[in-house]
């Protein structure tokens, strides 16, 4: 198909086939960004937790007399709920991962040095590990005699005490890297605390981008405060029941306290990420509607030209050109057009980017996605002209006879 | 002749029955998106205190070490440390000034048979009530006399006084929050400042607000939980007291810039002796923020709903687009009529009406429509389970706004391609064909 006879046809009608390219142009340009931000934040709904996640619950207690020692109520607590059946352990914890409770530390390598990162403290009775399900990769677990009380009431001075830790292993590399962080102190605060252990993943109470949403210690400290959260690891199956005789096994033990937030891990992460999900749909939505208004655009200015072009296109038909040559007029034309708007699209996408990283902290897009809306757009623009391009090549020769 | 025009416009629409309504779909759809999210972010970015917001600023004075763990962090969250608060507020140097923290407590009701619950309330100092204005349905604030005193006293907001005593005077009664008795002194009538500029801004900025206030320095005294961020650097423990870790906001009310010019004086200078002590490693930088400024630089519109506004308008944007290049196509068709028109007489300007009121019917119809969907999409805000859900209304104004966008955007849209096919040269169309 020779071009010329094509570029001098849109001449004709500059300032249409402009406005398509600018249409096209723009929607490859959003939807590049939009499908980024898709993918981006779809990802973060899915970011492993590190922890047995579709076999926990939990519940807050809220102990409204103070005035019992509270680490020995939370022993007894804890009897209490890991006689429920199926429950197979149980543990007093301060944070769990997406649970907005975030207590951070600065870490340093040496005293009084500059902290290296900040890392949250998961603090939590013995068999805390076992509990959520997080998988040791190198060391070993807390022995019992390395567990202090968090000692919440003196400002949680605990954490000047407290021997040993476990740590994340993205916190490793940060901390050390290329080196093996294990038998290796780090500072909290003021005292030295020894790594015996690493885990793979354990995502904070509040996400953070890239490495950083897992810099976490475990610290063998005791809960001691009235506010305690109770994680349970059960299975899958029995977690309904569970959740609902956590509360009644709990007050039965000792009925002056608030119970709150009883709810399994997997809703625990939906309340998390509502509103990611809600600005995926929003997303998704968007990019939808830009396809649909842009096929819309390019179906409705072909059929005008098929209809405005009817005599001519009986004129070539009466000269020779077959029905597949009228066809294949129109499909190259909007080719052309597609092609144009897509060159400046991809231009107009990284300068959206641009904008984007500077004040949304978006990443730089990936080439992946230019070509892929690329792609999108070409076969968009090849179906929403078939249908006028078909009528096109239906014009029957006899036409080019009538007057218009 | 408008008439005629009007019939005319419809019976050429009518010919596209599809194409127009599929044009008219576009520009509802893009008006909707662009009208709902204009209309949730007018709402949040109301004032939160018409008529007194003018005169209350956050002063900034940044205590913190110069190497933090995030150099690119530069806004700092306008917390201070317990003995800054403390002096700021003694030195009593502003207008009005209060020191004031969030906390979360049990609340144990004992004249019914309520179980314990959870409230959210704000630990504050006496100026409190008179700096923002507070109103009050029946007795008042405490004095800086009772903050000293550390007095066991409380100001209810009207829900929490509803669930407690019903419609019962209040006033001398008890509320055991926590493990303490406080005395009543206050009942307020439903104040609800929206967003709750006071706090620290996060995601409880929108919504139902702050339901207790009592002493801050009665809360300190008996050890109360408070509730939000803290920070703090070097080492020595986490200890609210200690002079490295900002927790508390502080807020003051300056009447005139004489005034406002004299505090910033006031707190270099405070920031100078700082430094002489061995604080505030930072080159003395004090600041002062209007109120509706501070909300501005703490981003008390989350950025996804910026993000929602902005990809509303790009797609209105294309739409318009698309509307105006099919128009300009269609009326570009239809130059042999026009051409003939215009050789039996017919003005440019009456082409251009004609054509002008044919993208008008197109773009009130689309402008309706945008309307049905922006209520629609408002709804659908409202589901959301966000404090400033119940915030997306529409209101009188915002409504005649959208009726303007649509009318200005169809109008926009209609006249580039009316004026295009009224220049049409009619000898020559006539010739050719």
């Amino acid at each position: 198909m020779p071009l010329p006879p094509i570029v001098a046809s849109l001449t004709r009608h500059k300032l249409t086939a402009w406005l398509l390219v600018l249409q096209v142009s723009l929607t490859c340009a959003i939807v590049c960004n939009v499908a980024f931000m898709i993918v981006h934040r779809a990802t973060q709904l899915h970011l492993p937790s590190g922890v047995a996640e579709n076999e926990l619950v939990s519940i807050e207690s809220t102990d409204l007399d103070g005035s019992a020692p509270q680490l020995v109520r939370h022993d007894t607590d804890l009897a209490a709920l890991r006689a429920i059946t199926g429950v197979k352990s149980a543990a007093a914890v301060d944070a769990l991962p997406f649970n907005l409770n975030d207590w951070s530390n600065g870490i340093a390598l040496v005293q009084d040095g500059p902290a290296r990162a900040a890392a949250t403290a998961f603090n939590g009775t013995p068999g805390e590990l076992a509990t959520l399900g997080l998988h040791l990769v190198e060391g070993r677990d807390f022995l019992p005699a390395e567990y202090v009380p968090l000692d919440t009431a003196h400002d949680w001075a605990g954490i000047d005490r407290v021997p040993v830790t476990i740590i994340t292993r993205a916190l490793g590399n940060q901390l050390f890297p290329g080196q093996d962080p294990l038998g290796k102190s780090i500072y909290p605060d003021e005292k030295p605390v020894r790594i015996v252990g690493i885990v793979d993943h354990l995502i904070r109470p509040h996400t953070h981008d890239g490495d950083e949403g897992e810099y976490a210690t475990l610290l063998p400290m005791l809960p001691d405060g009235n506010d305690v959260t109770y994680v349970l690891r059960t299975s899958p199956e029995n977690r309904d029941r569970v959740l609902k005789e956590m509360p009644e096994v709990l007050n039965r033990v000792y009925g002056n306290r608030i119970l709150r937030h009883a709810q399994t891990f997997t809703q625990l992460r939906a309340d998390y990420f509502h509103r990611n999900r809600t600005m995926i749909g929003l997303l998704i939505m968007a990019a939808a509607g830009l396809l649909f208004v842009t096929a819309l655009g390019i179906a409705g200015l072909a059929s005008f030209w098929v209809q405005q072009r009817k005599r001519s296109i009986g004129i070539r038909r009466a000269v020779g050109a077959t029905r597949h040559d009228i066809l294949r007029y129109f499909q190259t034309e909007n080719f052309l057009i597609v092609t144009t708007g897509i060159v400046l699209g991809s231009l107009l996408a990284y300068a959206l980017n641009v904008l984007l990283m500077t004040h949304y902290e978006q990443p730089r897009l990936p080439v992946s996605y230019v070509a892929f809306s690329a792609v999108a757009l070409w076969l968009l623009g090849q179906l929403a002209v078939l249908g006028p391009a078909l009528r096109a090549a239906a014009v029957p020769p006899l036409v080019a006879t009538r007057s218009a | 002749m408008l008439g005629y025009y009007f019939v005319l416009a419809l019976y050429s629409l009518k010919r596209n029955r599809v194409m127009t309504a599929l044009m008219i779909l576009a520009i509802g759809l893009g008006i909707g998106a662009s009208m709902t999210m204009i209309t949730v972010l007018h709402v949040m970015s109301g004032d939160p205190l018409p008529g007194r917001s003018a005169q209350l600023f956050v002063p900034l004075i940044d205590p913190r070490p110069v190497s933090g763990i995030k150099p690119k962090d530069t806004t700092p969250d306008g917390n201070m440390t317990w003995p800054d608060a403390m002096y700021l507020l003694h030195a009593a140097r502003a207008d009005r000034q209060a020191a004031m923290a969030a906390g979360a407590l049990p609340v144990r009701p004992t004249e019914n048979a309520l179980h314990p619950f959870f409230e959210f309330g704000h630990y504050v100092t006496a100026d409190f009530f008179l700096m923002f204005g507070t109103p009050f349905h029946a007795g008042g604030g405490w004095t800086a006399q009772n903050d000293a005193e550390r007095a066991r006293v409380v100001v209810l907001n009207a829900e929490l006084n509803r669930k407690l005593f019903g419609t019962a005077p209040s006033i001398g009664k008890t509320v055991r929050l926590k493990n303490t008795d406080f005395r009543v002194i206050g009942v307020l009538d439903d104040w609800r400042p929206q967003p709750t500029f006071y706090a620290q801004i996060d995601d409880r900025a929108f919504g139902r607000g702050d339901q207790f206030f009592l002493p801050l320095e009665t809360a300190q005294e008996l050890k109360l939980d408070f509730n939000g961020r803290m920070t703090c650097w070097g080492s020595g423990g986490d200890a609210r007291t200690s002079d490295h870790c900002a927790w508390l906001q502080f807020w003051v009310q300056l009447d005139n810039p004489v005034n406002a010019y004299a505090y910033r004086h006031f707190l270099a200078d405070y920031w100078h002796d700082q430094q002489a002590h061995g604080r505030f490693p930072r080159p003395v930088n004090p600041q002062l923020y209007g109120l509706l400024d501070w909300l501005t630089v703490q981003h008390v519109i989350p950025e996804d709903l910026r993000l929602q506004l902005w990809l509303a308008l790009g797609f209105l944007f294309v739409c318009m687009v698309n509307i105006v290049g099919l128009l300009l196509a269609k009326f570009l068709r239809r130059t042999g009529e026009i051409s003939v028109r215009r050789a039996l007489g017919a003005r440019r300007r009456d082409i251009f009406m004609q054509l002008g009121i044919e993208s008008s019917v197109i773009g009130l119809a689309g402008g309706v429509l945008g309307l049905v969907i922006a209520e629609l999409g408002l709804w659908s805000v409202r589901q959301r389970p966000d404090g400033y859900a119940q915030l997306a209304q529409m209101d009188m104004a915002m409504l005649l706004e959208t009726f303007a966008l649509a009318v200005v955007a169809s109008l926009l849209a209609g006249l580039l391609p009316a004026w295009r096919a009224c220049n049409v040269t009619p000898a020559l169309q006539l010739k050719t064909q």
